[in-house]
């Protein structure tokens, strides 16, 4: 009953989905989804879905090709420079980081405090430190992207767009490149955001992140959706996924296929 | 932000138009290359409006970030080339001003000289040979840069930090370019004259350091320190607009990148060149 009353942080409305690469291809249509706050949506699909297309129109990178994207109540082709603010409270993982590879991880984390609260390099620094410590960066702080493995690079793309402390953080396939520890750390680290880390003063982040394998996402208070034919599905929880006959949903909660040795 | 440079980059078109099968006719041809030239040419156009938007509107935001991006290309596309534009100084002054001064020197006419070398080095040479060496040396880097940061995506990272990637990117550039060409134009002029005479002098050429310098100091007006100065800043700022606009705007993948550089610096040439003619027109005005 208290869900009803939250306004919606994202929500679209028969939107259509294009690619980065080409807006007039199509990959999905008639989206119909909203996420309220506190939400942690779990959005899964196959490769080539449109999974990192949904959610760059989810965070207002893309215009949708049909149909309408709000942030926050806003339209968000609305979205220029004048609503900044709006803009600054979500954030974003990409999939493999998309770190600025001249900038140390330190300087990567803190560049968005840096340009928008104009500070020079050791104020921003100093802000950040906490933030690297609670991620266990700070011994690879001084060293650039491309000198880390995958995993550590991820976690700095998530030091990075946790700086300016969002409201909701959408996060692209995070635990696709990560080894067993890493992924656990992920998880665990996710689970605390969503519920109300310390450092965000125990405020609970809006999550949504997209998964081509679901079975590390099982959580009974998260919403499951799939990308399926060019279409978008919400599932629901936990349960209903496992109970679900969909066979793509079958094949996204199946053990991965072990190599003859 | 995206809008804008969705608007400037709308280049859908002029992919298709590249990547078509070859006309049939001569005249189809023409046409493609008119009309992929206009596309180019608006584009072109509406990114260099967007640049000077953003230098103009954002002077006074994030200076903290992008002032030390400002200063370190001023670094790298002035203070690190003086060497190789001393270098290019002494041979411009060896190889053609003191071959003209002992030229004139032998048919009398010195009384010329300083017209000349106003004419020849000052308006013409010196900026248009500055701007070339900086195409090749500072234009291509940009272009590779940008291209690659387009293809591994970090143009979107930015946007999704919220930063402007023209502020960010392409701001610091065109300054740097811009103060980079007029500075280094001096320096080469400077040092063209200088070395230039020195050959003459070798050559036991009867004009002394006084009478030269005399020469080129009533053969200059106000009018060539206004107009080298708008000149050199203009070619700066075109070719970092040309070459910027190809670095970010086209290449999705990496493998576009060294294409894209090669179409950059023909584009900048062209851009040069056509810049000088607009200046020629301009001094035989006034």
């Amino acid at each position: 009953m208290t869900e009803t009353k939250k306004a919606p942080v994202i929500e679209m409305l028969n939107v259509s989905v294009g690619t980065l690469r080409d807006t007039s291809f199509i990959v999905l249509e008639d989206v119909n989804w909203s996420a309220i706050p506190g939400d942690f949506w779990v959005v899964a699909g196959q490769q080539h879905s449109g999974k990192s297309d949904f959610l760059m129109v989810a965070a207002g990178l893309m215009a949708p090709a049909k149909g309408n994207c709000n942030l926050f109540g806003m339209a968000t082709d609305a979205l220029d420079e004048t609503k900044l603010t709006e803009r600054l409270r979500v954030g974003f993982v990409f999939e493999g980081g998309q770190l600025f590879n001249h900038l140390t991880i330190r300087e990567n984390t803190a560049l968005p405090l840096q340009y928008h609260r104009n500070l020079t390099q050791q104020e921003a620094a100093r802000e950040v430190e906490t933030l690297l410590e609670i991620l266990e960066l700070t011994p690879l702080a001084d060293i650039t992207p491309l000198n880390v493995s995958d995993n550590w690079r991820q976690r700095a793309a998530l030091a990075r767009a946790l700086a300016l402390k969002p409201e909701v953080l959408l996060l692209d396939n995070p635990l696709s490149r990560l080894g067993t520890g890493h992924l656990r750390w992920w998880l665990h680290f996710l689970n605390r955001l969503s519920q109300g880390h310390d450092w965000l003063s125990r405020r609970p982040m809006t999550m949504i992140v997209t998964a081509d394998d679901l079975r590390p996402w099982r959580h009974e208070n998260r919403k499951f959706a799939l990308l399926r034919d060019g279409k978008f599905f919400s599932i629901g929880f936990w349960n209903d996924v496992e109970s679900a006959n969909d066979p793509i949903i079958k094949e996204l909660l199946a053990e991965p296929v072990e190599l003859a040795s | 932000m995206r809008e804008n440079l969705a608007k400037a980059f709308d280049l859908a078109n002029t992919q298709i138009l590249r990547r078509a099968q070859l006309p049939k006719t001569y005249t189809d041809l023409i046409g493609r290359k008119l009309f992929l030239f206009l596309l180019t040419l608006q584009g072109l156009v509406a990114f260099a409006l967007i640049t000077l938007g953003v230098i103009l509107r954002k002077s006074r935001s994030a200076r903290n970030v992008i002032s030390p991006l400002i200063r370190q290309e001023i670094g790298r596309a002035g203070v690190a080339l003086l060497p190789m534009f001393f270098f290019v100084a002494l041979a411009l002054g060896f190889l053609v001003i003191g071959q003209t001064i002992s030229a004139l020197a032998r048919v009398g006419a010195t009384d010329y000289l300083g017209s000349m070398m106003v004419i020849v080095v000052v308006r013409e040479l010196g900026p248009l040979l500055a701007a070339m060496l900086m195409l090749a040396r500072i234009g291509t880097a940009h272009v590779i840069e940008l291209g690659t940061s387009r293809a591994t995506g970090e143009v979107e990272a930015l946007e999704a930090l919220g930063i402007d990637p023209v502020h960010y990117l392409i701001v610091p550039r065109v300054i740097g370019m811009a103060v980079g060409v007029f500075s280094l134009t001096v320096y080469l002029i400077i040092g063209a004259l200088v070395s230039g005479y020195l050959f003459a002098f070798l050559q036991n050429v009867p004009l002394t350091p006084g009478d030269y310098f005399r020469q080129l100091a009533g053969a200059l007006g106000w009018m060539d320190f206004a107009l080298v100065a708008l000149k050199t800043i203009a070619f700066g700022f075109f070719i970092a607009i040309v070459t910027c606009y190809h670095g970010l705007a086209q290449p999705l993948r990496l493998e576009d990148v060294s294409r894209v550089a090669v179409r950059a610096v023909s584009q900048g040439v062209i851009v040069c060149v056509l810049i000088d003619a607009l200046f020629i027109l301009l001094y035989l005005a006034t």
